[in-house]
């Protein structure tokens, strides 16, 4: 069996075929071909998955492509504007929030969306928000140092 | 961007394609005609294989093809290992089972289909009749007559009886001052965890029979090698390429049943396989880490002097020899033992014990660990049981600074080193006496506050090749670079060290730029392909810039030699009177006679007037091996809280001061410590691989495995001290896994200094909170039943 889903990404509409089993992030990955958003796990747990569905961050993983039949998608690709970068992309960049830049996707989406929660945040707000997301390599102090650093600069 | 300088910290040039999602990981990479492979795996820890029904997967929707291990036994050959100990058992190692599966996640067939999706489905069902045998877990009892056997060729699950020792540590302890103290510690098994997991996409080439292996691996090199000696495949045939890699941590210093499975089958399909590992996968068919039972001794006086250590170890290593597994808990731990300090009597013993797990090989930091956790418990320890300060015990036996080489017990010499004068700077940094009067009033009002300390020295940055031969390596342990100079002057560098997360795209041009005046973006750092540049050793035991980077400034330094020679010749002038600074060579005193570098470039290829007997072209290749490793050095200070009713420990404060020798970008080697800290901080509070006794995985998935979260961190404070490294022309030394050496040692005796007063003396790891609760439980308890005796008496 399969279903017809059409879902907006990035701003362009997408419709296709799909399995009713087929995650959100094969949708991304395999079927749109933006291989920007990562899969860390198989239990929802390391959020590389996260991207924005409608006003919400999701763990991609955790969805299904049905399920974001009519909705608005947006993943690491749709952030920039050619190199023009958010604060939360700047700040990772300046403040050497990634090494292996494998859960960086991930922790972005989620830094935005955070800030769109709570611009101000204090370092055990941020630090609170990323539970969700896991990164290996940076120890979280830098990833901590570039989400106060686009909050300052969003300000 | 401009030209960058040796110290500075230069933002990194992978991160714009990093944080814009426009990386390239094997996952990412689509071919045409792409297949995907699943693995079966084995759900028992020990059994044998009667049979195994592949008809119902092969009949699945998209299936391609199924084998199993009897149908691929021929051509698979038995996985190598690359370090070698005397009279080492090997036994065989299949890549895919086909008698007996040793360990839960031991693979046993494969199927291939059109999706991952439709690989998956079939690959459950796959039918395998086992006979199950009884299995072993734990080092120690695995050795015991009478546990289950593993190899045949292993008596008593026994691969190796390794020791090293120096000094007279009976004699030295039968003196009547000397007091012995021991413990046994357990090093408890980590799961490394790099956030991209393995996978595999293999490409074979049937026109030319060529095979293209792109794998997410720290030894791509290693692994063409490798591939070739396992299948036969001629070498200059295979082209392996580790594209970007999620990190790896010593897991991805392998090579894999799953290369070799993925090259072979995409042969016999002649089409590409793709196979992507899941996390649940990753839990059971990646190597692990440390997983020590240990008897150690130290032995010293009252007055603080330490006279020795003796250890003996039950190293578990899993159910087959992974690659490194023979080097890792041998001389990478035997030889640290010493530490910073005098240490002159030092026995050491190490069992490398098989056991129905996963096979254990590096884990960042990898043997160095285990030894300074012993280490810097046991002295912590010693300093506890005489009645003195830990930090005045530990000055008291500390090695006097030198900067050319200090030979120790256990026989290697320490290239450069100022250990006292980094625990100064520390000391200072964190105010050890204002803690010390903040802790008793802490106490006083019924808080558990406690301060740890590590003095830590490790090794890294292996080669030297010939030292590392006789010790066991089975490969040169050198490093390449190839400098590839364009007649526009734009310059292409190949390094054979492979990163995966520690940023050498910039700090490698970082060093191009430092030493020929050019700008960042007119270089182009490459990597982790086979084809591109001369065969290379790869990115482990913090090696890749004082080997890798020492071979770049090598070949820069040829590089210029040429130039300068071509500068002079076109400039009409004596080569002495020629300069070369900031990209341009001049005749001194002369303003207007100079070049640029590119323009010297342009010469070397116009070629229409080069001096005497000079080739074309400005291009060149260095391989360097150094005299010695390296041996970073420093001082940790942790400070913790625990909450006496949940046992919860909460980090208050962290200081890492290091000595990494000169450092080319701080930003990055800043941020290595802090990731490196980090998960010392996750083997000391959270992390631990749980078996049941039938060798079932527990915290077989990041649900049951706790991973430290950005929560449990304080900022950390990070310093340096600077005592530069004699033993490569940078001065470097490596940087990579200090951080996790020198935390969990830290840490504990933070954790153990707060419940001191209790009479707490030892805790193994992790630190969870049942296990400070039952401890602090338990201590008050001793503490009643001995008022009470005493108010009896
Ligand atoms: S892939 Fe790990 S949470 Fe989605
Ligand atoms: S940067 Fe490697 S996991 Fe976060």
């Amino acid at each position: 069996m399969t279903v017809e889903i059409t879902v907006t990404v990035n701003g362009t509409a997408h419709t296709a075929t799909v399995e009713p089993r087929l995650l959100l992030v094969h949708f991304l990955r395999d079927v749109l071909d933006l291989t920007g958003t990562h899969v860390g796990c198989d239990t929802s747990q390391c959020g590389a998955c996260t991207v924005h569905l409608n006003e919400d961050a999701v763990k991609s993983c955790t969805v299904f492509a049905v399920q974001a039949d009519g909705t608005e998608v947006t993943t690491i690709e749709g952030l920039a504007d050619g190199e023009s970068y958010t604060p939360v992309q700047q700040g990772f960049w300046d403040e050497h929030g990634l090494q292996c830049g494998f859960c960086t996707p991930g922790m972005i989406m989620t830094a935005e969306w955070l800030l769109k929660q709570n611009p101000d945040p204090s370092e055990a707000e941020i630090r609170a928000g990323l539970a969700g997301n896991y990164c290996r390599c940076t120890g979280y102090q830098n990833i901590v140092n570039a989400i106060g650093a686009a909050a300052k600069a969003g300000r | 961007m401009a030209t960058a300088l040796f110290g500075d910290s230069v933002k990194r040039t992978e991160d714009p394609r990093l944080i814009t999602g426009r990386g390239k990981y094997v996952d990412d990479i689509r071919l045409t005609g792409m297949t995907h492979m699943a693995f079966v795996r084995s759900p028992y820890a020990h059994a044998n294989i009667r049979s195994v029904d592949t008809s119902a997967a092969a009949n699945a929707p998209g299936v391609l093809t199924v084998f199993t291990g009897a149908d691929l036994q021929e051509q698979l050959g038995g996985l190598p290992v690359a370090w070698l100990l005397p009279d080492l058992k090997q036994p065989p190692h299949p890549p895919l089972a086909y008698e007996t599966v040793r360990y839960v996640g031991d693979a046993v067939a494969v199927v291939v289909a059109d999706t991952a999706y439709q690989a998956a489905d079939a690959a459950e069902l796959v039918d395998v009749d086992y006979e199950i045998l009884p299995a072993i877990v734990n080092a120690e009892a695995a050795t015991k007559d009478g546990a289950p056997q593993l190899h045949s060729e292993a008596e008593n699950n026994i691969a190796w009886d390794w020791n090293i020792s120096g000094g007279d540590y009976d004699e030295a302890i039968k003196d009547p001052d000397v007091i012995v103290i021991k413990q046994r510690i357990v090093n408890q098994r980590l799961i490394p965890n790099s956030m991209e997991t393995r996978g595999v996409v293999a490409d074979f080439d049937s026109g030319r029979g060529n095979l293209t292996l792109y794998t997410s691996t720290q030894i791509p090199h290693f692994v063409k090698l490798l591939y070739s000696l396992v299948t036969g495949h001629p070498e200059q045939k295979i082209r392996v390429v580790a594209p970007d890699v999620g990190g790896g941590f010593g897991s991805k210093i392998s090579i894999y049943a799953e290369e070799i499975v993925c090259g072979i089958v995409s042969k016999q399909l002649g089409r590409p396989v793709k196979w992507i590992e899941s996390r649940s996968e990753a839990y059971i068919a990646t190597t692990h880490g440390r997983d020590h039972i240990t008897d150690v001794e130290i032995a010293g006086k009252k007055d603080g002097e330490i006279v020795g250590i003796k250890v003996d170890v039950y190293a578990n290593i899993g159910a087959y020899l992974s690659t490194f597994a023979p080097l890792v808990p041998t001389w990478l731990f035997g030889l640290m033992l010493g530490g910073v300090y005098k240490m002159p009597n030092v026995v050491c013993r190490v069992w490398g014990v098989f056991t129905n797990t996963t096979p254990v090989d590096a884990y960042r930091g990898a043997g160095r660990p285990e030894a300074t956790f012993l280490l810097e418990r046991m002295v912590s320890r010693f300093a506890q049981e005489i009645g003195r300060d830990p930090i005045a015990v530990r000055r008291k036996n500390m090695l006097a600074s030198h900067k050319n080489g200090r030979a120790v017990t256990t026989g290697v010499m320490y290239d450069s080193g100022d250990y006292k004068g980094n625990l100064n700077k520390a000391l200072e940094i964190f105010d050890y006496r204002g803690f010390r009067s903040e802790q008793r009033a802490a106490r006083r009002a019924g808080k558990l506050l406690g301060v740890g300390i590590s003095t830590y020295i490790e090794i890294t940055g292996a080669a030297p090749s010939a030292v590392a031969s006789s010790l066991g390596a089975q490969a040169g342990l050198w490093e390449s670079s190839n400098v590839r100079v364009h007649p526009t002057g734009k310059i292409t560098v190949y390094t054979g060290s492979s990163p995966h997360g520690q940023g050498h795209e910039t700090t490698l041009a970082q060093l191009v730029s430092s030493e020929l005046g050019v700008p960042m973006e007119d270089v182009e750092v490459l990597h982790g392909d086979t084809d591109q540049g001369p065969f290379g050793v790869g990115t482990f035991g913090s090696r890749s810039l004082s080997v890798g980077g020492a071979a770049l400034f090598n070949s820069l330094g040829k590089i210029k030699a040429k130039a300068h020679t071509l500068a002079a010749h076109l400039l009409e002038s004596d080569p002495k009177f020629v300069t070369f600074e900031g990209g341009s060579f001049a005749v001194e005193d002369i303003p207007d006679k100079s070049m640029t570098f590119q323009e010297v470039a342009g010469a070397a290829y116009g070629a229409a007037n080069l001096p005497p007997g000079m080739e074309p072209g400005l291009e060149e290749i260095s391989f360097f091996d150094p005299t010695n490793f390296t041996w970073p050095f420093g001082t940790h200070i942790c400070v913790v809280e625990i909450d006496e009713d949940t046992g919860q420990v909460s980090l208050v404060r962290y200081v890492a001061v290091d000595d990494v020798g000169n450092v080319l970008n701080p930003m990055i080697v800043d941020g290595m410590v802090h990731g490196g800290v980090a998960q010392g901080i996750g083997q000391a509070l959270t992390e631990q691989a749980v078996y049941t006794d039938d060798g079932q995985l527990l915290s077989g998935s990041l649900m049951d495995y706790a991973l430290p979260s950005a929560d449990m961190f304080p900022m950390l404070e990070v310093d340096r001290t600077v005592t530069p490294s004699p033993v490569n022309p940078l001065g470097v030394k490596g940087a990579g896994e200090c951080g996790t050496i020198a935390a969990s040692p830290a840490v504990m005796n933070a954790v153990i200094d707060a419940l001191a007063h209790l009479g707490v003396k030892h805790m193994d790891m992790p630190a969870t909170s049942e296990k400070v609760w039952r401890a602090i439980r338990d201590a008050k308890e001793t503490q009643r039943a001995a008022r009470a005796a005493a108010r009896r008496s």
